[in-house]
């Protein structure tokens, strides 16, 4: 589903390279956990996939079913499928979630070619996503993520992976502020989208998420390259014995 | 009205004065009044402000009004229906007040020709400052507009619209209202007309608002004058102890367009909003200007006005606080933010605080930004494509001012008018 090949990208405005190289496939069905120490190039990663104009690819492909999606802007690439679930969620004034929600689903759907959503039936979607992350119907109301706690902000972005149904769904730190109430909330969410014909890529500084969600596969990410892959053992042994080890045999 | 002698009249001047010789004979007006108006057209005799007049130094009228068009007596403007359901409406179609009225509990209406022919108004026709040509081309040429006297502790159940619809040509009105002591009441002030065949308009228009002690008013000023009109408009409130005004003035149209708001507290506990929202396009001119005088102790302001500039769109917002020197206490905040959304586009902030009281608490802030890309990549993440999502953010912007209202029947009304202009300039 996806398939990063040798790929180079680098910060527009100061021509930094941070990403140097990196080649990852992850197969449709598959959760990838995607670990390195900070400033390896995680969170970069994300938002290359997403299509932020502040990096740009230099050298290699994205490959999301086979088709380069170098090309397309973010909202191209968020309507055929990929979800990035914000490390760091904005707050936007003056814009009502529900209102949001609403247009981004049918901005899907009509781009996809479907019938926008009737009001009811969008109701109805909101509040069984919200029951199933014990979301106050409350907060919704709010403009979208203004006073949210980061919990509150890590809930929604997971609200929308589940109402916006993507295929590749990349998480970026999505464990970062919450406590472990909403840890198991947050990670029943998401394994409650784990499908044969879906993709999940989780970033995170630690194993903790992954006892909650099961990788089948785990990448270490250092210095701009997956410098070791492995299973879901490879969690356990950074987790011990920490990167250094990793590191060292890279080198 | 200012020490230059001005080396020639323009165009726009003689057509003003020559107006009055032609128009005299129909004006309404008892001797008071008719000394007013030759007051008034002295002033304009001695030339329109220039940049040279400190608070005409953004919007120089003289440059700016190059063309005055004739009165068009015969042109017909028809009643709107409300911006908020099942409001009373009171409609001055091109210039002339109606005999019809709706009845409302608790409200006596006037024509104001009526109280311009028995002098009951002369008084209110006085200039504010030297330099004030928008009253004096009112006071000049005023014919008729409304007496709104809402009763004491009358508190209206459905909202009061006061329509000025023009019909091309020139008109020059005047809306008046007294709250009394404890009523409360929603005015909308509805601004527009349709562009005429030569597509020419001159609109004066005077705001007179008078909130007694412990009453609340909520004012707002709707402009969406076409974009061929002149729309030159003054606001004038006193809010008398314990009372609220609040002020929302919605510019979306005109081509040149100066509001002024001149307000003073009378009485202690007094508290003044104003939020503005600008939405500014094509080669036009915007000026909100606001005077406000701190009169007494005690009394507190805010001002928050939002602004939204596209095409070669020019917006000024000028604001005075004047905190006069026992009016301790005074908590004065104003904040003018503005989007720019073109290269072209220009927009400029004053503010101006003149404290001679020493226990007050004043701010003033001003930023002008571009949409946040931080935010537009945000919604573009989520599918929403950018224009929807540019559409979106620009929104948010001004629809904040609106929520602030916290009134749901206005907020949609607002927003309706917003979602208007955004269909057709967005």
């Amino acid at each position: 589903m996806l398939e990063i090949k040798n790929l180079h990208a680098r910060i527009v405005d100061d021509g930094t390279e941070i990403i140097r190289g990196l080649n990852l496939t992850v197969k449709a069905g598959e959760v990838a956990a995607i670990m390195g120490p900070n400033g390896s190039g995680k969170s970069t990663l994300s938002y290359i996939l997403a299509g932020r104009e502040d990096y740009e690819v230099t050298e290699g492909d994205i490959l999301y079913n086979g088709q380069s999606i170098l090309e397309m802007d973010p909202a191209e690439r968020a309507t055929a499928g990929i979800f990035l679930a914000f490390q760091y969620p904005m707050e936007i004034p003056g814009v009502a979630t529900m209102e949001f929600l609403k247009v981004a689903m049918n901005e899907q759907r009509k781009a996809r070619g479907e019938e926008p959503l009737k009001v009811p039936e969008f109701l109805k979607r909101v509040k069984e996503a919200a029951a199933s992350l014990s979301m106050d119907m409350n907060m919704l109301k709010r403009p979208l993520n203004v006073g949210f706690s980061g919990g509150e902000k890590k809930r929604a972005e997971i609200l929308q992976m589940k109402l916006l149904e993507p295929k590749l769904c990349v998480l970026d730190e999505t464990d970062s502020g919450l406590d472990i109430d909403a840890l198991k909330i947050v990670s029943d969410g998401v394994n409650a989208l784990r499908s044969a014909d879906r993709a999940i890529v989780v970033i995170t500084h630690y194993q903790r998420l992954l006892e909650h969600i099961v990788p089948d596969s785990v990448h270490v990410l250092y210095k701009g390259q997956v410098i070791k892959s492995g299973d879901k053992s490879l969690a356990l042994d950074l987790e011990a014995n920490g990167y250094a080890g990793v590191i060292g045999q890279a080198a | 009205m200012n020490m230059h002698a001005q080396p020639q009249r323009t165009l726009a001047e003689t057509a003003l004065i020559d107006a009055f010789g032609e128009r005299l004979s129909l004006l309404p007006g008892d001797g008071a009044v008719m000394v007013k108006r030759d007051d008034a057209i002295e002033a304009i005799k001695h030339g329109l402000p220039t940049r040279r007049v400190e608070s005409w130094h953004y919007t120089d009228l003289r440059r700016l009004l190059t063309k005055v068009p004739a009165f068009e007596a015969g042109a017909v403007a028809k009643a709107l229906a409300p911006i908020l359901e099942g409001s009373a409406v009171l409609p001055v179609l091109n210039g002339v007040s109606q005999t019809k009225l709706p009845e409302i509990e608790g409200v006596a209406v006037q024509r104001l020709s009526e109280k311009l022919t028995d002098g009951s108004v002369a008084p209110g026709l006085d200039p504010y400052g030297s330099d004030d040509a928008i009253g004096a081309l009112n006071t000049a040429f005023v014919a008729d507009g409304y007496f709104v006297d809402i009763a004491d502790g009358a508190e209206l159940e459905k909202p009061v619209e006061l329509q000025n619809l023009q019909a091309g040509g020139q008109s020059h009105v005047r809306l008046l209202a007294r709250v009394g002591a404890g009523a409360k009441a929603v005015v909308v002030e509805r601004q527009t007309g349709e562009a005429s065949e030569d597509g020419e308009a001159l609109i004066s228009s005077v705001g007179q608002l008078v909130v007694g002690d412990g009453a609340e008013v909520i004012w707002l000023i709707v402009q969406e004058q076409p974009d061929t009109a002149t729309h030159l408009a003054q606001f004038k409130a006193h809010i008398g102890k314990d009372a609220k005004l609040t002020l929302f003035v919605m510019n979306a149209g005109g081509k040149l367009v100066r509001q002024e708001v001149v307000v003073r507290t009378t009485g202690e506990g007094a508290d003044f909003k104003l939020r503005g929202i600008n939405l500014l396009a094509g080669d036009t001119h915007t000026d909100t200007t606001m005077v406000l005088d701190h009169a007494v102790p005690h009394t507190t302001s805010t001002e928050v006005i939002r602004n939204v500039v596209t095409g070669k769109a020019r917006g000024v917002f000028q604001g005075r606080i004047n905190v006069h020197q026992y009016a301790q206490k005074t908590n004065a905040k104003m904040a003018c933010n503005t989007l720019l959304l073109s290269d072209d586009g220009e927009f400029s902030t004053k503010p101006e605080l003149e404290i001679f009281a020493d226990d007050v608490v004043c701010g003033h802030g001003a930023t002008v930004t571009e949409i946040d890309h931080n935010h537009l990549f945000y919604l573009m993440a989520r599918g929403i494509d950018e224009k929807s999502a540019r559409g979106l953010l620009v929104k948010a912007f001004v629809a904040e001012v609106i929520e602030e209202l916290d009134d749901e029947a206005l907020v949609e009304a607002l927003e309706a008018r917003l979602d208007g202009w955004f269909s057709t300039h967005g």
